[in-house]
């Protein structure tokens, strides 16, 4: 391998899927939602992510099917940019730039090759100010096109998307911002307003959250901030309108939303309740409760049978019109803070953190993928705003992940603290962690920091709080109580003069037990609970502590609030070397005997790596990034990479994963790395694709270059290029058996490889024929292709009069050349092929 | 969808015992049969044969009775004194007891007189016994000698003057027809063999001695005195084994129960302790009066615990067919019919299963608590069942209303009953309420009494445990002063404990005040 080092940081997995509402696509198949700056599809059936659209350079603020031709999608990003996809296939068909940072997309059956944008007002962007503009795409053969043809349809509207809704054939266009109903006619290109009150006798809260128009009706709902629904209807006519309301949800109501047919409203709130309206029965409702987090969006595919709801809580569910469940999309939950400390589950090598409230998730780093929640706070989650709710706080896994021991807290803000310590015993039966024991009043005050003892024989779990006192627990006989011998009880209670203990760690064979009281940290013997020696160097209040870890483990190193790095050899209690640096977390490698050190200074953070014994960093990254760093953690990896560049050798054994205060999740990479993440994630899409013929195995395989060659922009085309197909399958020969993946992937990767590939035309879908053909027949048959799919778009063009699309004859060069194109790195590709066969 | 979390109910952990085979087995006799005697029971002696008649010794009396009668089936009533020790032979046909007078008797079973008068002692014979071989009689009496009786000829033997003080104790070996051992006391036991003619062993109780027993395979010897029950191996020369002290008054009798042979001792503290074979007491009997004799079946099947108040009170085992009788009883009903329909259906092989939703059954509480009915929950934990019963799940609903921030809406509109819970003192609770009835609480006697009772116990607690925090300081600088700093660390345990009540305290009484 190539030993290309340059480390580098990398976002890693787990954006946000519910910043938008997600579409389905026309044949209930597939859930497309916005995720960080790219467009994941996956699966309604399976729930599993199939492949993403990448190409965007920034946050995609807006997707939505292209009216014209159910096959495609329009995005929209804060680059500026709206590109054309073909989602099944994942391939750009087009870019449109707009030039300024967009922040939603509407579209309309009605305005062919009008897109509507969201854009900021340039005059103020500071108040929020957003204009709704038409955008004309040009129909261009070119594959970026600039689109200049903007004209407002209307100024100062409501910086939440789900307040613009298009009425009945695209007739009319709605939208609310703040108590103010605007609803524009194209025809009269008109603007007629209505206004509510702010409040009402009752003390209501009239601002618009959201908007919804009927699909046959002449009829607008609007969600409320206090929760009420109101229909209006004979709005075309300014000073006769009426309106009904509706009252279910006891707070605002987050979106709403129409069935095609029209026959039922869905609405969702902040309880986390799908409702649904039958539309004119007046109060007739059905609920679904506890869907998970408060309810975002909801949206429905364009046959109804399905419904889509995105939660705060980072989920899509999908939900069958008959109100039941069907499919769970979890992504990685970033509540309001991440409380706990990342942490690595030792048995599944997944990352914890705190999940949805209450509960503790297991997130695989490796396939980017949610497993499950841990539920620890076990009761009824009550979705109220501003109540006080129980939140796990703090968290430790014991060495072998045998044990959990987590902290619940409640009541933060008020004077009662209420918290309980839990310890979780891992069920081998279940797979999964079973309570054990329950300690509600652990300490008097709140529980600081906890840690496990890290010896193989007995597990020791020690506590500090705040009321000036540490204790160990153990695992044993109450004599008390007399109960069984599995559950837990306080083995010592120690303090040190009456200070505060802070932090407490144990040393890497748990001989010794560091504790931190303010200034002072106290080294005590966890065997006879004996006072060892204490170790100060003021000024500075200990800020973090850590033992090195393996030949380093004699070596206590500590930080203070007063920009020391301290440490300190405990074989001669003396002060080996201390730095003056600001440093906020120490992260100790389980795995070497490096420790990373964050520091936060002037505004970004730093980052050095730095083994114990000697006082000089090993590695340092300036301005990792530019919020401060809350929780690190280093995850082993699977199999060690064998970097011998002195920069990256640090990332060798493991890998380090930090999360900013923007709940962003980080980590840094290097290119060997990349290398091989690029291939194993080609072997993933390959895994989980939706229709495993052995042909789609070949011509996935070729699309992936394609798409490659077609964006030239993509962050992701800095990578080296992909191996061939012939090249994978002699490397794949070569490879030792036990670093492969499973035979049955193999074989049939294999199988498909040794196939003549133009076989398969016949029997395949009209999907895979129309893609086969564009790939590897002769010009005479692309015409007759082309022919094919013209006499199936024109029956789109009956229904939606001059969609701008690739299929009209002027675009039919473009199509040509990219046919061209493909076909010639079609024709390498099988001479590679026919090489490899022996 | 997830389902209704139900409210959690917290559990404590019990004090107390731990639950064993042991104290199963012993917790397993039924409620004790009791039967009036003329004076304080002085010996009790089950018979070796089946079906396990008893002897029951008291006043001028032997009473026999059989193991399930409640009135005497024989009873020896010849004495011109206080009758004592009445014990059968290994065969159970012959009764040996003495008396007051310093005459010994000896019994048939089917007879009422005398069989032989054993006369040599000058003052009352407190124990008699047969010797293995069936043919001799030993005696202990308070003449501080012992003497040994030829059955057939009805001759003394031997006679041994060893002890200094009255024998009140006396057992002989199952083993060896010529050892014995007596108690006396003069704090000692000796171990006689009458083939020496004297005393081969003596061990220094230390406290006179009320009995002493040998078990079954004779290599420990227990005897009983004072408040001590001590153990000694008679195979290393009587070293004492272990000594026990569980008993608060003095120990009177002991036995060893043939299943397992557990020890049990009767004491005049009025219980009887059984201990495990790790000499640790297992299981605990209480009586109603001070307990002279004990006797136990030789298959566990009847306990006979003899009082000064001569009250006689028998425990017979519970047996298997007892309670499965009970059960089937309860089983039997209606609706039994009912369950039981298509029980035995056994799938077939090409059967496709259809599983039902697991329904989630939830208490009446939590099903109000799914709908929001706040008030009602709390209507239903505060139902006097609820509260009396389980006042956990009263509690656990109070925690729950508070965790939603409802607890105020519930507890409004409600009459002073609520007040008179008494597992009430859930602080959040007691504050809302003061919060909501302020207005009224002078209305209402009953509640201001129980408020005055409140302060006043909060009161007392809060001078209580200042004072123990008084005590505690000066606990501490005096251990400061004297050892090294890892006691100071070990004696920060109680402390927290403490603070915590005190703190507790203090807030409800800011919140009373």
């Amino acid at each position: 391998m190539v030993e290309q080092s340059e480390v580098r940081v990398v976002r890693c997995g787990g954006s946000k899927i519910n910043l938008r509402p997600p579409i389905i696509s026309t044949d209930s198949r597939f859930v497309l939602c916005a995720s960080g700056d790219s467009v994941k599809v996956y699966s309604t059936r399976t729930e599993e992510w199939l492949h993403s659209l990448q190409g965007h350079t920034n946050q995609v603020t807006g997707i939505t099917l292209n009216p014209a031709n159910h096959l495609q999608v329009y995005s929209c990003s804060a680059d500026g940019t709206v590109k054309l996809w073909d989602f099944i296939d994942g391939i750009l068909i087009k870019t449109f730039i707009i030039g300024y940072p967009l922040f939603a997309i509407y579209v309309s059956e009605k305005h062919d090759g009008i897109v509507f944008l969201h854009i900021a007002m340039d005059t103020d962007s500071k108040n929020e100010c957003f204009q709704l503009v038409a955008v004309h795409l040009p129909k261009s053969a070119e594959q970026e096109v600039e689109a200049k043809e903007l004209s407002a349809v209307s100024s100062r509207i409501s910086p939440n998307p789900s307040c613009t809704a298009f009425g009945r054939e695209g007739q009319y266009i709605a939208f609310a911002r703040h108590l103010q109903l605007n609803v524009y006619f194209f025809r009269k290109q008109k603007t007629y307003s209505f206004s509510l009150k702010a409040t009402d006798k009752k003390g209501a809260k009239n601002a618009f959250t959201c908007i919804a128009c009927h699909p046959a009706d002449d009829c607008i709902a609007t969600g409320h901030e206090d929760g009420k629904i109101r229909l209006w209807r004979n709005f075309i006519h300014t000073k006769e309108y009426t309106y009904s309301t509706q009252h279910w949800h006891h707070n605002a109501v987050n979106t709403v939303c129409f069935t095609p047919e029209g026959t039922n409203l869905l609405s969702g709130g902040i309880e986390s309740v799908l409702v649904q309206w039958q539309y004119g029965a007046g109060n007739r409702k059905e609920f679904l409760p506890r869907l998970g987090g408060s309810i975002l969006h909801v949206s429905t595919s364009s046959d109804g049978q399905l419904f889509c709801t995105s939660h705060s809580d980072n989920k899509i569910t999908v939900i069958e019109s008959s109100f039941k469940v069907c499919g769970v999309i979890q992504g990685l939950v970033k509540g309001d803070a991440v409380l706990t400390d990342l942490m690595i589950d030792p048995r599944s090598k997944a990352l914890v953190l705190n999940g949805k409230p209450g509960h503790l998730q297991f997130y695989s780093l490796l396939r980017d993928k949610h497993l499950y929640n841990l539920d620890i706070v076990q009761q009824e989650y009550i979705y109220e705003a501003g109540l006080d709710q129980f939140e796990v706080v703090k968290a430790a896994f014991d060495i072998k992940g045998y044990w959990l021991a987590t902290v619940e807290e409640r009541g933060q803000k008020s004077s009662d603290l209420e918290f309980s310590l839990k310890l979780w015993a891992y069920d081998e039966r279940t797979q999964s962690f079973v309570l054990n024991t329950t300690i509600t009043a652990a300490h008097t005050d709140r529980i600081m920091s906890m840690c496990f003892s890290s010896s193989e024989e007995t597990t020791m779990l020690v506590t500090t709080a705040e009321d000036g006192q540490f204790k160990a627990w153990c695992q044993g006989a109450d004599a008390d109580t007399q109960q069984d011998q599995n559950f837990w009880s306080c083995d010592f209670v120690g303090s040190y003069h009456n200070l505060k203990p802070t932090n407490c760690s144990f040393s890497a064979d748990s001989s010794l037990l560091a504790v931190s009281f303010q200034e002072v940290i106290t080294i005590w013997s966890p065997d006879t609970w004996e006072l060892l020696t204490t170790l100060c160097q003021p000024p500075g209040v200990v800020r973090d502590l850590c033992f090195g870890q393996l030949s380093c483990s004699k070596y206590l190193i500590a930080t203070t609030t007063r920009n020391l790095l301290c440490c300190w050899n405990l074989l001669t209690c003396a002060l080996e070397w201390s730095t003056s640096v600001e440093v906020s977390k120490l992260q100790p490698d389980p795995l070497s005997e490096n420790v990373a050190a964050f520091s936060y200074q002037s505004k970004h953070t730093d980052l050095f790596v730095f083994k114990p014994n000697e006082p000089r960093p090993l590695f340092t990254h300036k301005n990792v990034c530019s919020e401060k760093m809350h929780r690190a953690v280093f995850v082993p990896r699977e199999e060690p990479l064998n970097n011998c560049d002195e920069s990256s050798q640090w990332l060798n054994r493991s890998q380090l994963y930090f999360l900013t205060q923007n709940m962003d999740l980080l980590t840094f990479s290097t290119a060997t790395e990349e290398d091989r993440m690029l291939s194993s994630s080609k072997r993933l899409v390959i895994d989980d694709s939706v229709a495993v013929t052995p042909f789609y195995l070949l011509l996935g395989k070729h699309r992936q270059q394609q798409q490659k060659l077609n964006t030239p922009s993509h962050p992701a085309a800095d990578k080296p290029q992909q191996p061939q197909g012939s090249v994978t399958i002699t490397e794949l020969l070569h490879t030792p058996a036990h670093v492969l993946p499973a035979a049955s992937v193999l074989c049939s990767m294999f199988v498909s490889s040794l196939l003549i590939s133009n076989t398969g035309v016949r029997q395949d879908p009209l999907r895979e024929m129309e893609s086969s053909e564009q790939e590897m027949n002769s010009e005479k048959e692309e015409e007759h292709s082309e022919e094919e799919m013209e006499a199936c778009d024109s029956q789109q063009e009956l229904r939606a009069q001059g969609s701008v699309d690739e299929v009209t004859p002027k675009l039919s060069k473009a199509q040509e050349r990219e046919l061209k194109r493909v076909r010639k790195t079609d024709f390498s590709w099988m001479a590679g092929l026919i090489d490899s066969k022996p | 969808m997830a389902s209704f979390k139900p409210t959690k109910v917290q559990f404590l952990p019990k004090l107390g015992e731990k639950v064993t085979e042991e104290t199963l087995y012993w917790k397993n006799y039924k409620s004790p049969v009791q039967i009036k005697e003329f004076g304080a029971i002085t010996k009790i002696d089950f018979s070796p044969l089946p079906p396990h008649n008893y002897a029951v010794t008291a006043s001028t009396r032997i009473h026999i009775y059989g193991p399930h009668s409640q009135e005497p089936i024989r009873s020896f009533t010849r004495f011109r004194d206080t009758a004592y020790g009445g014990r059968f032979r290994g065969d159970g046909k012959l009764l040996v007891a003495g008396s007051e007078e310093g005459l010994i008797r000896l019994f048939d079973i089917s007879g009422r007189v005398a069989l032989r008068q054993f006369k040599g002692h000058s003052k009352a014979v407190h124990m008699t016994s047969f010797l293995s071989d069936g043919f001799r009689v030993v005696s202990g009496s308070d003449d501080l000698s012992c003497r040994v009786w030829d059955v057939p000829s009805a001759v003394e033997l031997s006679s041994l003057t060893q002890h200094t003080d009255y024998i009140r104790a006396l057992a002989p070996s199952k083993l060896n027809p010529d050892l014995f051992v007596t108690g006396s006391y003069d704090h000692t036991v000796k171990v006689f063999d009458m083939r020496s003619g004297s005393s081969v062993m003596t061990m220094q109780h230390g406290h006179p001695v009320e009995c002493v027993l040998l078990y079954p395979s004779e290599v420990l010897l227990v005897s009983t005195g004072g408040r001590y029950v001590k153990v000694w191996d008679l195979l290393k020369g009587g070293q004492e084994l272990v000594s026990l002290k569980n008993h608060h008054k003095t120990v009177t009798c002991a036995c060893v129960s043939s299943v397992g042979n557990k020890l049990l001792t009767g004491s005049l503290d009025r219980h009887v302790k059984v201990y495990n074979s790790s000499y640790k007491v297992a299981h605990n009997f209480d009586c109603d009066a001070s307990i002279l004799s004990m006797a136990i079946a030789p298959d566990d099947e009847a306990l006979a615990v003899g009082m000064t108040n001569g009250v006689l009170s028998v425990r017979h085992r519970r047996h298997q067919k007892d309670k499965e009788t009970l059960t089937s009883r309860r089983r039997r009903g209606p609706s039994y019919q009912v369950f039981v329909k298509g029980k035995n259906f056994a799938p077939r092989q090409d059967d496709f299963l259809v599983s039902k939703p697991v329904k989630q059954y939830l208490r009446k509480y939590d099903k109000q608590l799914k709908s929001f009915e706040v008030s009602k929950a709390l209507d239903t934990a505060l139902q006097t069942w609820t509260r009396t019963s389980k006042p956990d799940v009263t509690v656990a609903v109070i925690i729950e209303l508070n965790r939603r921030g409802t607890l105020k809406n519930a507890l409004a509109g409600r009459n002073e009953e609520i007040l008179l819970f008494k597992g009430f003192l859930h602080v959040k609770c007691v504050c809302v309420c003061v919060d909501l009835y302020q207005q009224v609480f002078h209305e209402s006697p009953v509640v201001e009494r129980l408020l005055q009772r409140l302060m006043e116990v909060l009161g007392r607690e809060a001078e209580l445990q200042q004072e123990l925090l008084q005590v505690l300081g000066i606990l501490d600088t005096l251990f400061t002063s004297l050892t090294p700093r890892k006691e100071v660390a070990a004696l920060a345990a109680p402390p927290v404990a403490f603070v915590m009540l005190i703190d507790g305290v203090m807030k409800a009484k800011k919140i009373i005040i």
